[in-house]
C-alpha cells in the first residue's frame, strides 16, 4: 500500500501544483470549475488510453515515440500557457475591475478557459500515464491485494489534491489585482520550464543540438528527485544538470512572455485613456 | 544492453567510457511494465512487458551512477561506472 501511495502522490503532486495555479489564475471567470474539471477528466481518460498504447508509442518513430510525444504535448502546453498570459495582459485589469464591482464571477475569458483546460489535461495526462502503468503492474503481479492497492492509490490522490488546494488557497489570499500578476508570472515560469524540458528531451534523442549536456551540477545542493526538487521542477523547470539548449529555450520563452505582456499592457492602458 | 527479468537487471553493473555519449538498451522480459529511470543519468523511460527501449546518456564524469526500475525501486537496481579512457562496453 505504501508503494502505491508514494508513487501516486508523487505524480498527483506534480500535476496538482499546476492545477492549483490554473484555478487561481482563472479565478472569477464564469464556469471555470466545469472547464477545469473537464480538463482533469480528459487527462485521466487520456492517461489510461496512453498507458494502453505505451508499447506502440514506444516503438513508434524508430523507438523515439515516447520522447517525441512528450516533447509535443509539452509544446502544446507552452503555447496554451503563453496564450493565456498574453490574454490576461490585455484583459486582466478589466477582469479584476469587474470582479471587484460585482463581487463575483464575470462572463468573458471563456477562450482562455479552454487553453487552461488543455494545460490541466496535459499535466494530468503526463503524470497520470505513469500512475496507470504502475498500478496495472502491481495489480497484474498481485503481490498486493486490490484493497491495499486501491487504498494506497486513493490516499495518494487525496494527498496530492490537498497540495493543489493549499496552493490555490495560498494564491487567492493575495489581493485581487496583484494575484493575477503573481499567477501570470507563475504560469510564465511553468511555461518556460516545460519548453526547456521539451528541448532537453529532443536534444537527448539527437534531434536538436544540446549546446552542452551539463552546464552545471547542483545535484549536491538540491537533487531534482527530492520532493522540493520535484516541486521546483514542475513549477519553474528546475534542473540540477541543465543542457545548454534547455537553458536557452527557457530564457527565450520567459523573455518573450515578459516583453509580450508588457507591450500589450502598455497599449491597452493607452487605449483606456 | 540490459535485461530485466524477475525485476532484476542483468548485468547489474556496467562500465562505460567517461566523457562520451553512449546508448543504453533495456529489454523487459517481465510480464509487468517497468520504468527505466536514473536521476544520475537523467533518464526516465517506460518499458512495456516484452518491450525494448534505447536511451542516450552522458557524457559523464568518471564515477559511479545508479539506475533502477521506478516501479520496483527496491528490487530492480544497478550501477553504471564511467571510467576515463577505456574502450566501449
Amino acid at each position: 500500500m505504501l508503494a502505491s501511495l508514494i508513487i501516486v502522490f508523487r505524480e498527483v503532486f506534480e500535476a496538482g501544483l499546476i492545477v492549483g495555479i490554473v484555478l487561481a489564475a482563472t479565478r472569477g471567470v464564469r464556469r471555470r470549475g466545469a472547464f477545469i474539471a473537464v480538463g482533469v477528466a480528459a487527462g485521466v481518460v487520456g492517461a489510461a488510453i496512453l498507458a494502453g498504447f505505451a508499447g506502440a508509442l514506444s516503438n513508434a518513430l524508430a523507438g523515439r515515440g515516447q520522447e517525441v510525444f512528450n516533447a509535443a504535448v509539452l509544446s502544446v502546453a507552452v503555447v496554451m500557457l503563453g496564450w493565456h498570459n498574453l490574454w490576461m495582459a490585455s484583459h486582466g485589469r478589466e477582469l479584476a475591475g469587474e470582479m471587484k464591482a460585482m463581487g463575483q464571477a464575470v462572463a468573458g475569458g471563456q477562450k482562455s478557459l479552454v487553453a487552461m483546460a488543455i494545460v490541466v489535461a496535459i499535466a494530468v495526462l503526463r503524470e497520470g500515464a505513469e500512475v496507470v502503468l504502475f498500478l496495472y503492474g502491481v495489480a497484474a503481479a498481485s503481490d498486493e491485494g486490490w484493497v491495499a492497492l486501491l487504498a494506497g492509490g486513493l490516499a495518494g490522490v487525496a494527498l496530492g489534491g490537498a497540495v493543489s488546494f493549499l496552493i490555490y488557497r495560498g494564491l487567492i489570499a493575495i489581493p485581487l489585482h496583484r494575484m493575477f500578476t503573481v499567477t501570470s508570472w507563475l504560469l510564465a515560469l511553468v511555461a518556460a520550464g516545460m519548453a526547456g524540458q521539451a528541448a532537453a528531451i529532443l536534444a537527448d534523442i539527437d534531434w536538436i543540438p544540446s549546446f552542452g549536456f551539463e552546464l552545471w551540477d547542483t545535484s549536491w545542493l538540491l537533487p531534482q528527485d527530492s520532493i522540493l526538487g520535484r516541486a521546483l521542477h514542475a513549477l519553474m523547470g528546475y534542473s540540477d544538470r541543465p543542457m545548454g539548449v534547455q537553458l536557452a529555450v527557457y530564457v527565450i520563452v520567459l523573455v518573450v512572455l515578459a516583453i509580450g505582456a508588457r507591450r500589450i499592457e502598455t497599449s491597452t492602458a493607452k487605449q483606456a485613456h | 544492453m540490459l535485461t530485466l527479468k524477475d525485476h532484476q537487471f542483468t548485468p547489474a553493473a556496467v562500465t562505460v567510457p567517461a566523457g562520451e555519449r553512449f546508448r543504453i538498451e533495456v529489454e523487459n522480459r517481465d510480464t509487468t511494465p517497468a520504468e527505466f529511470e536514473s536521476s544520475d543519468l537523467r533518464v526516465e523511460k517506460i518499458v512495456v512487458p516484452g518491450g525494448r527501449i534505447v536511451v542516450n546518456a552522458g557524457p559523464l564524469k568518471p564515477g559511479t551512477y545508479t539506475f533502477f526500475d521506478d516501479y520496483h525501486p527496491d528490487q530492480a537496481k544497478g550501477t553504471l561506472t564511467a571510467v576515463a579512457g577505456k574502450a566501449r562496453d
